[in-house]
Parts: structure tokens; sequence; C-alpha cells
């Protein structure tokens, strides 16, 4: 009897089926899997077709998205996406790996920068890293984008996913290592807008004393209770590539000025994002430079 | 060239001496435990590191290269002693070194330096500092070695040293922290956390060894082969039974059902990864693995 080869991945944590097609497309990602279907990481390429054919659901039968602009991100090499955060948890971040997975052909995995909180959470941090999106440091973010990887940073943090319903489209203010690392890496920033998160997930009331005994920054309240996301329209906008220029040593003003500028190219993606969304405009009019 | 081995009655000692002498070297080797039957070509002094019968090996034999293997590893070994040996044995060691003219030096030391915490990156770099000492207190005295041993290149500028930050090793031997870990028919994990863990096959960790001494090799390198793999995988193609624990229950059910006792701060070694970047060291001597990820812990699990 011919043994199998044996496959060195540790047992999935989705127990759903997976979609064909799916499978497809996660063997057109241009990663360094091993011949186990794991890369350096520890990213796990039978996890990513389970992750996915979930995501996929979501992103084509749940919520009604549409994606403008997604010829910004470059097919290859490294980029980092930074957008804004809507919705009172990084539902946004999800959707937007679905949509660089599902609508770029070849798909490429968008490794997000997530919060350190994350890592402390049982099956959490497990999960969440056999999917490519790892702690939120700044070796990280060195290592993955000279491995020429596809970066998505959410500046504003937790003090972005904490914004209340009233606030959804706002901005609030911006770390600025994100900046340095593009400049040190020669990294173009594609700036994202992601609009109808404060719809999904309608929160009135951030709960941080409670968060903090369970070791989360805070729990997000809607009036229905729960933070589940309603199946609503969502709009994820990609401008076209920024290449800053100057160096990662610039005093913290000048840095602040390449902030402000990313930061300012998100805000006008955000207004014609709930501009598209209200149908105000259509598709075709929305301005992505 | 005449090597002198220090430790070389340990598992990865004897390993070392033996490669070394099949390369055509003089071997010598220097430890406080016995060696009883070494192979024919490797003379063994039974002595302390810290003591004057192994000074006198240096004075006598003038080795022009050593390799210091003489640390203590078992992490439930926890006394004065370990501390001693580990720190003064090292001081000792570079010491008799300089005093005899050693050309080259190699120290072998632990990746479990950089240490595991829940904000420590994958692939650590050799210029990371030693976090190791606050998420593992009981791993101090390595880390103090290991930067002891570094601090040779200007201390002693004209001996070539070479700090190696070696990652587990296993294999048929069943030898070393990870093999330790593994021991027991089920082997406990923290529920819901997963880490990446790096090892080498130990003949290809000895084949590293000799590789940095033939390469004349001067600083600091992660040595490390295949790449990580899950703990739950090692633990399931080491033929063992997976434990998953909550972390709440973890300390207590140490030591009991069968299960290994480790020490306080090895917990968050069993949650988090310590994974290291070696591409300085290949860059540096050409080192590839022999044994896959698959092979290393397969030799381990048919031994």
């Amino acid at each position: 009897m011919k043994k199998r080869p044996p496959a060195m991945i540790p047992p999935s944590l989705i127990p759903l089926p997976t979609a064909p097609s799916i499978a497809r497309r996660v063997d057109e990602l241009e990663l360094p899997f091993s011949r186990h279907g794991v890369d350096p990481y520890g990213v796990d390429k039978k996890e990513l077709a389970k992750f996915f054919t979930l995501l996929q659901f979501l992103y084509q039968r749940y919520f009604d998205i549409e994606c403008v602009g997604v010829h910004n991100i470059p097919g290859r090499g490294r980029a980092m996406l930074v957008g804004n955060h809507s919705g009172g948890w990084a539902i946004d971040a999800l959707m937007v790996v679905a949509s660089a997975f599902l609508e770029m052909n070849p798909p490429r995995l968008a490794q997000g920068m997530a919060e350190k909180f994350l890592q402390k959470v049982p099956f959490v941090a497990n999960f969440s890293n056999r999917l490519g999106q790892f702690a939120g440091l700044p070796e990280h973010c060195i290592r993955l984008l000279e491995d020429d990887r596809l970066l998505m940073v959410f500046p504003e943090g937790a003090r972005g996913t904490a914004k209340l319903y009233r606030e959804r489209d706002s901005l609030v203010s911006f770390g600025t290592g994100f900046v340095r690392l593009a400049l040190s890496t020669a990294t173009p920033i594609v700036p994202v807008a992601f609009v109808g998160g404060g719809e999904a997930i309608p929160t009135v009331a951030n709960l941080y004393g409670l968060g903090k005994r369970v070791g989360l920054p805070y729990i997000p309240v809607t009036p229905y209770g729960l933070a589940i996301p309603l199946p609503v329209r969502f709009k994820i906008l990609y401008g076209e590539p920024v290449m800053l220029e100057g160096s990662a040593t610039d005093t913290d003003e000048v840095i602040g000025g390449h902030v402000e500028h990313i930061k300012s190219k998100i805000a006008a993606l955000i207004t014609q994002g709930r501009a598209l969304r209200e149908g105000e405009i259509t598709a075709a009019e929305v301005k992505l430079s | 060239m005449k090597v002198l081995v220090t430790g070389v009655a340990g598992h990865m000692g004897r390993l070392v001496a033996q490669q070394l002498l099949a390369h055509g070297h003089e071997v010598i080797g220097l430890d406080r435990r016995a060696w009883y039957h070494p192979p024919e070509g490797i003379k063994v002094y039974q002595a302390d590191i810290r003591k004057r019968p192994a000074e006198d090996v240096f004075r006598t034999q003038q080795p022009e290269a050593v390799i210091h293997m003489a640390t203590v590893t078992h992490l439930t070994h926890r006394s004065e002693d370990r501390y001693r040996i580990n720190l003064k044995g090292t001081q000792a060691f570079f010491e008799h070194c300089h005093r005899y003219g050693v050309k080259q030096a190699i120290f072998v030391g632990r990746h479990t330096y950089y240490g595991a915490a829940p904000d420590s990156p994958l692939y650590h770099t050799e210029a990371e500092p030693p976090m190791a000492v606050h998420t593992f207190p009981e791993l101090s005295d390595l880390v103090a070695a290991d930067l002891y041993a570094g601090a040779t290149l200007w201390r002693h500028p004209e001996i070539d040293t070479a700090v190696l930050r070696c990652c587990y090793t296993l294999g048929p031997l069943r030898q070393g922290t990870l093999a330790a870990f593994l021991r027991g028919p089920r082997v406990p994990t923290v529920l819901g956390f997963d880490p990446l863990f790096q090892f080498l096959h130990e003949q290809d960790a000895a084949r590293a060894i000799v590789l940095a001494l033939t390469k004349s090799l001067r600083g600091v390198y992660n040595v490390a082969g295949p790449p990580p793999v899950p703990l739950s995988v090692v633990i399931r193609e080491a033929g063992r039974q997976n434990l998953p624990i909550p972390e709440p229950l973890f300390r207590a059910a140490l030591g009991r059902f069968g299960l290994p006792q480790l020490p306080r701060g090895a917990l968050e070694h069993v949650k988090y990864p310590v994974v290291i970047d070696s591409a300085e060291f290949k860059d540096a001597t050409g080192f590839s693995p022999e044994f896959s990820e698959d092979a290393t812990v397969h030799a381990y699990r048919d031994a």
C-alpha cells in the first residue's frame, strides 16, 4: 500500500466545505507556498480556500458590495492598502481582503496588520495567522513588504472601529508609522475608502469597561444588542497609487504632511463613496485620482 | 585543525565531535560528565570548565579552535549550579581562549534568546534584543551567556568568535528541549494557541556548527533549517496526542497525568512562536539542511 505523504498542516478551524472555484483561485495566488501548501509565515492554502469560500458568500450574497477602482491595486509587487475604518469591528478589513481576492485577476492576498491584543485572544490569533493576518508590528510590515506582499493598514487603529453610527464617515487621527514604513521600503500607497460599515454595524455605544475586563479594547453595542453586521450595501473605492517621495527619517512635521495628504485622498474617496451609496453619482463618475 | 569541544559528552557535543573527526580534524573533548567509549581519535578530558584541570587542557593541548557547548539546557534543572555553569563557565571559557592563543571560538546558543510574546514578530533577526529576559526569566542565564560570548568580539578581537543561536533540534537521539517536551504520550498545549515551531535535525545542527568552524565565521548568527511548523502538527507527526488545556488550568495540569513539568516562563513559549531568520548564516556558509521538517520529526518518532 502506498503511504500518503503527510500534510504538515493542522486540522482546519473552519467546519465548512471548500468551493472548487475558490480553491483554484487560491492556487493562482503568487505566494511562496511549500509542497505542503504552507508559506514561510504559516499561511495555509487549505484554510485560505475555506475562508474565502465563506467570505465569497458574505461578499456576493449577504452584503451588496460595489467595488470601484480595483485595478489601482498593483497586480504584483509590494503595495500598501491604506483605508478608513467603518463599522464597530473590522468588517471593512474582511471585505477589503475579500475584494482583493475575488475581484483581482490573478487574485492577491491582502495581509492586514491586526490589533496587537488579538494575539492574546485564544483561537483568534491562531486562526488569523493561518490566513496571513498578523500582529501590526513594524517588523512584520517591513518583512512582508520586502517579500513583495500586499499589505493592508488602517492607520486609525482601534480608535477607528470605535466610531459611533453618527460619526461613521468621519476620520479620526491617523498613526504615522505607515508613512515611514512606505518610505523606507519604497512602497506605493493605495488609498481605500470603505462606506457602509456604519450602517452594517450601527454602533450606539462602546462598553470600554466591560471590554477591558475580557481583554478587548471595548465592546460595541448596537440598537439590537450584539454587533452582528446587517446585510447592507457597501462601497469600496480604491484610489490611484501614491508613491511618496522623501526619507523615512524626515521630521515628524514632514511625515505628518504625507499622512495628511493620504488622509485627504481617503476623505475625498469617502465623500464620493457616500454619494455613490446614496445614488447621487454613478460608479463611472467617481474620480479616483 | 586541532579543535576542542566543551560539553562533548552531551548529545550535540558527541555529534559535533564525530563530524569534526570525519572532516579530518584533531578533536579533543572536555566535559564534567563522562563519555565512556568515545570513538577512536577523540580524546576526552573529564573536568569542569570552571576548574583548574579544564584550564590545563587549554594550556597543554593548545587548541586552535574551540566550540563551547558546555551550557546546561535542561529547563527543569533550575539550580544555582546551572546559573554558575552557564555564566561562569562561559566566562572561564573565553578567558582561556584569550590566554592560550585560541584563534577561533564558537558559542552554541539558543534561539529562545529572542523570547516568545504576543507582540514578538515572526522571523527574528540577529540585531534584536533578548525579549526572553522578561518573557521567560528562567532563560536569563543563557541570554546573559549569549551576550557575554558576543562581547568577546570587542573584548578579544583577535579571536574569531561566532555566536550561533540555534533553533530546537530533533531527531533519533531524542534529546534536547523540544524532544523532552514531546516525550510523553500526551503533550500539553494551550487551548486556542498553535504557535509555529522551528527545528533542525540534530545531524543538520551538528553540520551547521562544523560549517561555522570551517568558514571561520565571526559575529552573531541565527541557525535554522526547514520552514517552521505549527506545534499541533509537530505533536501529531511525532505520534503523540495533543492535549489542549484551557490556559487557567494549564499550570495546574503540568507534572500531573503524565504531562511534562515545565518552568513558569515556558507557558509563553507554548502559546507564541519563536521563529528566527537565518538568511545571514545561509549567506555566510551556504548551509542548507539535509533533512526536511517531515523527515526530522519522523526520525524522532521512529527512533
